[in-house]
Parts: C-alpha cells; sequence; structure tokens
C-alpha cells in the first residue's frame, strides 16, 4: 500500500519531467530567436557571472538565444574577459560588438542591433541588478498578448528592490507618481531598462528617441504608446549593486525632472 | 496634442468655468450658493490633490518589497557561477 503510493508519485514525476523536456523542446523549434544585448563599462567581475545565468535560464527553457556584449572600451579588461566567455561558450551564443569609448545607451542598442540574428531584443543592465530568471516570464508574457514589448516593473504585483534606504525609495516613488501625473503612460515602471522588445520595434524607437540616461528609457515607453505600440509587464526584482552602494546624486534628480519636462511639453 | 497643452486646455476650461460661476460673467444670476461654493473650488481641489499625493506616495513608500530573498538567492547563484566557471577553464 505505502509502495502503492511511492509509485504513483513517481510516475508522476516522471511524467511532469517529460512534459517539461517537452516544452522545452517546443521552445526550441518556435522559431523564435532573442537577442540579449549587454551594454557593459567596467564590468570585468559581473560580466561572467550574469553570462552564466544567462546560459542557465535559456537552456532551461529551451529558447533560442544569443548573448551580445557591447563594451565601451573598458580599461579593466572586460573584453579580454568576455573573450574567455566565447571560447567557453562558443561565438554562436556569446558575440562581441566593442566600441572605443564610452559613446551612450541608445548607439549602444543601435550598434548591437546591427548584427543581431533574433527576431527578439532583451536589454538589461550587466550589473546583476537585473535577474535573467525573469527572462522566460517576458518570453512567455509576450506570447500571451503578441506584445510589442514587455516591461520589467518594480513596482507592482510582486516585483520589487532590494538594498534601497528609505530615502531612495521617496525619490523613486515620488518621482514615479509625478511621471504618472505628468505623462499617464499606461506603465507603472518607466525608468526601468530590463524590457524584452520586438526586434522592429526597439529599432524604430532607437532612432526617435534622443534623451539621455534614465530618461532615455522612460522616452522609448512614451514613444512606443505614441506609435501605439502594446506594452506588457512582468513583475521583477532589483538587487541593487551586490558589491557595494550606489548612490542618486541631486545631479541625477535635476536631469531627470528636466528631461520629464522636457517629454512633457514634447509628446 | 502634448501633454503640456492638454494640461493647458484642461486648466483653461476649468479655470473658465469657475470665473463664470463665481463671478457671474454671464449675468445669469445664479443662486448665492452655487456661488459662495465655487469660488474657493480650485484651491480645495488643489489641496486635495495634494493630499492625494503625499498619501499615495506614502503608501507606495511604505508596501515597497523588500526582496531580501532574491538577494539570498543571488549570492548562492553567484558562488554557484564561479565555481563552475573556474571548472571551465575562465581565468580572473
Amino acid at each position: 500500500m505505502f509502495c502503492g503510493s511511492f509509485y504513483v508519485v513517481g510516475l508522476k514525476w516522471i511524467h511532469v519531467a517529460m512534459a517539461s523536456r517537452k516544452t522545452s523542446h517546443q521552445n526550441r523549434d518556435s522559431g523564435d530567436k532573442y537577442s540579449v544585448l549587454l551594454p557593459t563599462y567596467n564590468e570585468r567581475e559581473n560580466l561572467p557571472l550574469i553570462v552564466w545565468l544567462l546560459v542557465k535560464y535559456f537552456a532551461e527553457s529551451g529558447y533560442n538565444y544569443e548573448v551580445i556584449v557591447i563594451d565601451d572600451g573598458s580599461p579593466d579588461g572586460t573584453l579580454e574577459v568576455a573573450e574567455q566567455l566565447q571560447k567557453i561558450y562558443g561565438e554562436d551564443k556569446i558575440l562581441l560588438r566593442p566600441r572605443v569609448k564610452k559613446l551612450g545607451l541608445g548607439t549602444a542598442y543601435i550598434h548591437g542591433m546591427k548584427h543581431a540574428t533574433g527576431n527578439f531584443i532583451i536589454i538589461m543592465d550587466a550589473d546583476l541588478s537585473h535577474h535573467p530568471k525573469f527572462i522566460p516570464e517576458f518570453i512567455e508574457k509576450q506570447k500571451e498578448g503578441n506584445y510589442d514589448l514587455v516591461s520589467g516593473t518594480r513596482y507592482r504585483g510582486g516585483g520589487g528592490v532590494y538594498g534601497w534606504d528609505l530615502r531612495r525609495k521617496l525619490i523613486s516613488r515620488g518621482a514615479n507618481f509625478l511621471t504618472q501625473v505628468l505623462l499617464r503612460p499606461g506603465a507603472s515602471d518607466l525608468t526601468g531598462s530590463f524590457r524584452l522588445y520586438k526586434k522592429k520595434v526597439l529599432e524604430s524607437l532607437v532612432e526617435q528617441c534622443v534623451s539621455k540616461g534614465y530618461v532615455f528609457q522612460m522616452e522609448m515607453i512614451v514613444r512606443a504608446r505614441q506609435l501605439n505600440y502594446t506594452v506588457g509587464e512582468v513583475p521583477i526584482s532589483f538587487v541593487d549593486r551586490v558589491y557595494g552602494e550606489s548612490k542618486l546624486g541631486g545631479n541625477e534628480i535635476v536631469s531627470f525632472v528636466k528631461g520629464l519636462l522636457t517629454l512633457f511639453a514634447t509628446t | 496634442m502634448t501633454k503640456l497643452l492638454e494640461w493647458l486646455f484642461g486648466v483653461s476650461l476649468v479655470v473658465a468655468v469657475w470665473a463664470l460661476v463665481s463671478f457671474d460673467l454671464l449675468d445669469l444670476n445664479l443662486p448665492q450658493a452655487y456661488r459662495e461654493v465655487a469660488w474657493p473650488m480650485p484651491l480645495y481641489l488643489l489641496v486635495s490633490f495634494g493630499c492625494y499625493s503625499l498619501a499615495t506616495v506614502g503608501y507606495r513608500v511604505a508596501t515597497f518589497n523588500d526582496c531580501e530573498e532574491a538577494a539570498k538567492e543571488l549570492l548562492e547563484q553567484i558562488k554557484e557561477a564561479k565555481e563552475d566557471l573556474r571548472k571551465k577553464g575562465l581565468k580572473i
């Protein structure tokens, strides 16, 4: 009787394991390919870790992918580490598109997309604040509604942040509230940079966006809404600076407000 | 229309209606009660919005998720990754 229940549980386990393997196979054959753009500057320590996590979660889910590292001439040898990763994981999985110096995010995306073979582009930070475990969720969400873009949100659902003090949280929520009131963007997290785009959509948006930094990410979503692209959201956890503390200074706040007012007046 | 223009349009509309009622600009001879209520409305609305903003932001800050488990999981995965990469030949 006891052995009988073990037998049933065993059968159930085999069935679930085979079902998930079958899904992973289906994912591989679906014809979709995901190009992950990783702009890096001095990420010698984090790059191997983020690549390891990307490989892990893509392998588990079975989706077809490539990782494009866009290094802006990092003096700490990030590119050299990227080359080692290329040897370990293969040149078809890890692509290098380095640039000579720090040239900004918009152009990094354009540069990275030029040789991307995927029909979807994933943008994220390379400093481990964005976790690749959410990528299969982004992909599923995109398929659910055939969204033109899927945005990771820290402000809704199970989304959240680790490592922020009260001041930082206050500034973040206050800025987001102001943005919602002024721009009514239809997305809960505008300054986030963990997103999945259809390649054509990202190409058309990057051409139009002129801002820098946080505001660039905001502008992308605002313009996407203007062009009637559909936006899906997935709650994500944002782990800020596993090594050390990141600061939000007066300069950044000022440039954010300037950028927000510019978007308010021009879109 | 830009958001700025939408706001200006909306605000102008509200101000026009307010002025119309408060100062009886069209000589409609509305009852005194209407005028007394309309007159302080803009201030009331502003103060209400201010309170709403403070309450909303306060609530959102208080309920901001602190992802402790995500941080722990990440630290463990970092250890695992470093081991695995070393085995695969990565040299830092």
